[in-house]
């Protein structure tokens, strides 16, 4: 007995010793846990968790530590969280940020001590262009160009009028920007509606207006929750063949499985642009899909993959410095090449350090097993970089 | 004008303010009678739209579903005004906010970590999932509908219990005098459990009927609770037929104003600003209204007689 006692305690010390020896990692996540949208920050948590496993828990022999935030959907907890990141915890990344305003609201807390910021997904025209800041880094776009991809798909699909519908805050009015940019047809109608907390939810009115305008089609961005409420609507109004529903960040991983439960049929075949897919032919993202349908018995959401190759992003920075994580410029330099296995593949970061990629049409399908899922097409916006590096003066 | 979508819209507006009914009728009569401010009353409504979505799910039937979550939501509104609600009455209106706000919390925790973050849809059947023809040209999603229409058969039986039977008498005078009922040796304990129990129900009913279009969400009911007091603001506190008649105004000034405001602002603003003010302008006219009515007529427009 006082054997086993020994050998227990001698196991524990030993686990124990070298973590409190050597220097740790430390990365900061800030994600929405609370609120409905809570499912968008569990799905990111999720992939990077799975990242730690895949990386074995170390980066360049040194121990990585995650601390997970919950913004609640606010800025304003948003900055509180991340001044706790890095005043408290003193973190040398701060990463994740699912929405542009609670971005831009925590910026100036991480990039002002001197600290990496890693955005997972939100990516305000703002810290493309003019906020652009050495430190930053994104492994996600900038907003306006998944919808100036959808702008192109328009076009091709010689639409000529459409009706515009998103949320009325930062990343809405961006989409709207993007998509307006590249469509040549006419917008007849738009409507930004109300977000946060208390987002509306219910679009009678809106989809009525769409129904009267007479559109080609309907163009909308509702992330989140919000999105599987929209589709749901969108076939009780009768627009389902009628007028056809063109979606960026809408119809993911996380909305399919509540509109396949729900039988909403309608959302077959409906066309999405995206930079990733669940099955995008990269070795990367096929070790991603397979670990996270295994581990958590769900398609992973495109948040899941840019949270996935947030942590690896990290992992290249540390290793290239040989863990020495003072030597900030040398980590940069690292990140700048974007020198590491992404699920999207090869690609290259742009002077604002906003990736230069490939945009895909997507449409949904059923996969072998009957499971809705999103399926790429064809490259529509090849190795394109958004139109706010130019007001960046790096 | 295009009078198609006129009409889509007003019975768009119908439709929300009747929901805002089902909401506001029992939280009026839990404050008028009572004198009971209770934040929590959109946790029923969050509760009741979880239990019909576990329900529907359960038996394979959203009708028999709802038919089983509306007692079962009684029921839980019952219990929490003998557990907890019973004990607070005495206390003053900020101590009933403390309390109810710390209900929501519980509420939503327990919803969290039962049914998890991520909310639930509910399936409907396919006879109420079509679209009907109102008028030649004008198609109206059956749901939509028959939420009308149960808003409309609900708020006449609640309108026949309280000016036709001797409970509704008793709701009345509680209304108006709370102590003179009491003194005259009515039994005010189980007729507030039974009033309370019947506004969870109100409350859970509208959370399964808006569920089926948003999903059930954590948190639902502390967005719409808001404008339920708005409601019982405008139409005064207590009073049934203010609050159909007030539920009803605020559902038409919110859906017109998100449908028509930003063509009406872009005959004097330029495009860009019309479409950025039109949403904030909306969101701001019912607050404008209940203000305006605050200011004229504190009681609001149908306060129960009496006072």
């Amino acid at each position: 007995m006082f054997k086993k006692f020994l050998l227990l305690a001698s196991a524990c010390l030993m686990a124990i010793g070298p973590a409190v020896a050597a220097e740790k990692v430390k990365i900061g996540f800030v994600t929405t846990i609370t609120t409905p949208a809570g499912v968008i920050g569990k799905d990111m948590v999720d992939a990077v968790n799975l990242a730690m496993e895949d990386i074995g828990g170390k980066m360049a022999g040194l121990d990585v530590e995650l601390i997970v935030e919950d913004d609640g959907f606010k800025p304003a907890i948003g900055k509180q969280k991340t001044d706790k990141l890095v005043k408290q915890d003193k973190v040398q990344f701060v990463t994740g940020f699912i929405w542009s305003h609670v971005l831009l609201a925590s910026q100036k807390s991480a990039l002002g001590a001197g600290k990496f910021l890693i955005s997972s997904n939100a990516g305000p025209s703002q810290m493309a262009g003019k906020l652009c800041h050495k430190n930053f880094f994104s492994t996600s776009w900038q907003n306006d160009q998944t919808p100036m991809a959808m702008g192109e798909v328009l076009n091709l699909n010689n639409v000529k009028s459409l009706y515009v519908m998103a949320p009325n805050y930062a990343a809405g009015k961006n989409m709207v920007a993007g998509v307006t940019r590249t469509f040549k047809g006419k917008i007849v109608g738009k409507d930004l509606t109300k977000w946060g907390k208390d987002a509306q939810l219910d679009f009678s009115a809106e989809l009525a207006k769409a129904k009267a305008s007479g559109a080609e089609g309907i163009f909308v961005f509702y992330p989140g929750k919000a999105g599987g409420a929209f589709i749901k609507q969108y076939a009780q109004a009768g627009l389902q063949g009628k007028i056809p529903l063109y979606s960026v960040f809408t119809v993911d991983s996380i909305a399919l499985p509540k509109l396949q439960k729900a039988n909403m049929n309608g959302v077959m075949g409906s066309v999405m642009t995206q930079f990733w897919a669940p099955d995008l032919d990269t070795p990367q993202n096929k070790k991603f899909v397979s670990g996270f349908k295994k581990k958590y018995g769900r398609y992973p959401s495109f948040y899941a993959a840019q949270s996935y190759d947030t942590i690896f992003l990290i992992k290249s920075a540390v290793e290239a410095v040989e863990g020495d994580l003072s030597n900030k410029d040398g980590m940069r330099a690292a990140m700048e090449k974007a020198n590491f296995p992404s699920v999207r593949g090869k690609f290259s970061y742009g002077n604002n350090h906003f990736p230069i990629q490939n945009f895909y049409s997507r449409e949904v399908v059923k996969d072998s097993d009957g499971v809705w899922t999103t399926s790429v097409r064809e490259i529509v916006l090849k190795n394109h970089q958004d139109t706010y590096a130019k007001d960046c003066s790096m | 004008m295009d009078w198609v979508l006129i009409i889509t819209q007003l019975l768009n507006g119908l439709q929300l303010g009747l929901l805002l009914f089902l909401l506001a009728s029992g939280l009026t009569l839990v404050f008028g009678i009572m004198d009971f401010v209770n934040l929590a009353h959109g946790a029923l409504y969050m509760i009741g739209a979880y239990f019909c979505a576990t329900l529907t799910e359960f038996t394979g039937s959203f009708l028999l579903g709802l038919l089983i979550a509306v007692p079962v939501t009684a029921a839980a509104g019952a219990l929490l005004e003998i557990s907890i609600i019973r004990r607070l009455y005495s206390k003053d209106h900020l101590d009933h906010v403390l309390a109810t706000f710390g209900l929501i919390l519980c509420f939503d925790t327990a919803v969290h970590f039962l049914w998890g973050p991520e909310g639930k849809a509910i399936p409907l059947p396919a006879f109420l999932d079509g679209r009907v023809t109102i008028l030649p040209g004008i198609e109206f999603p059956t749901f939509r509908l028959s939420i009308i229409l149960t808003g409309l058969i609900l708020a006449f039986v609640l309108y026949f219990i309280i000016t036709h039977t001797k409970m509704g008498m008793l709701i009345r005078a509680g209304a108006s005098n709370r102590q003179m009922v009491s003194a005259h040796g009515i039994d005010i304990k189980s007729l507030f459990t039974v009033v309370f129990a019947v506004g969870a129900a109100m409350a859970g009913f509208a959370g399964m009927m808006i569920s089926p279009i948003t999903e059930a969400s954590i948190g639902m009911g502390n967005e719409i609770i808001i404008v339920a007091f708005v409601v019982i603001i405008i139409g005064g506190i207590g009073s049934i037929k203010g609050a159909f008649l007030a539920a009803i105004l605020v559902g038409l000034i919110d859906t017109m104003g998100r449908s028509f405001l930003d063509t009406l602002l872009k005959l004097i603003l330029s495009a860009e600003n019309a479409e950025t003010a039109a949403p904030a302008l909306s969101a701001m006219a019912i607050y404008i209204l209940m203000a305006a009515i605050l200011a004229v007529r504190p009681q609001g427009l149908f306060p129960p007689k009496g006072r």
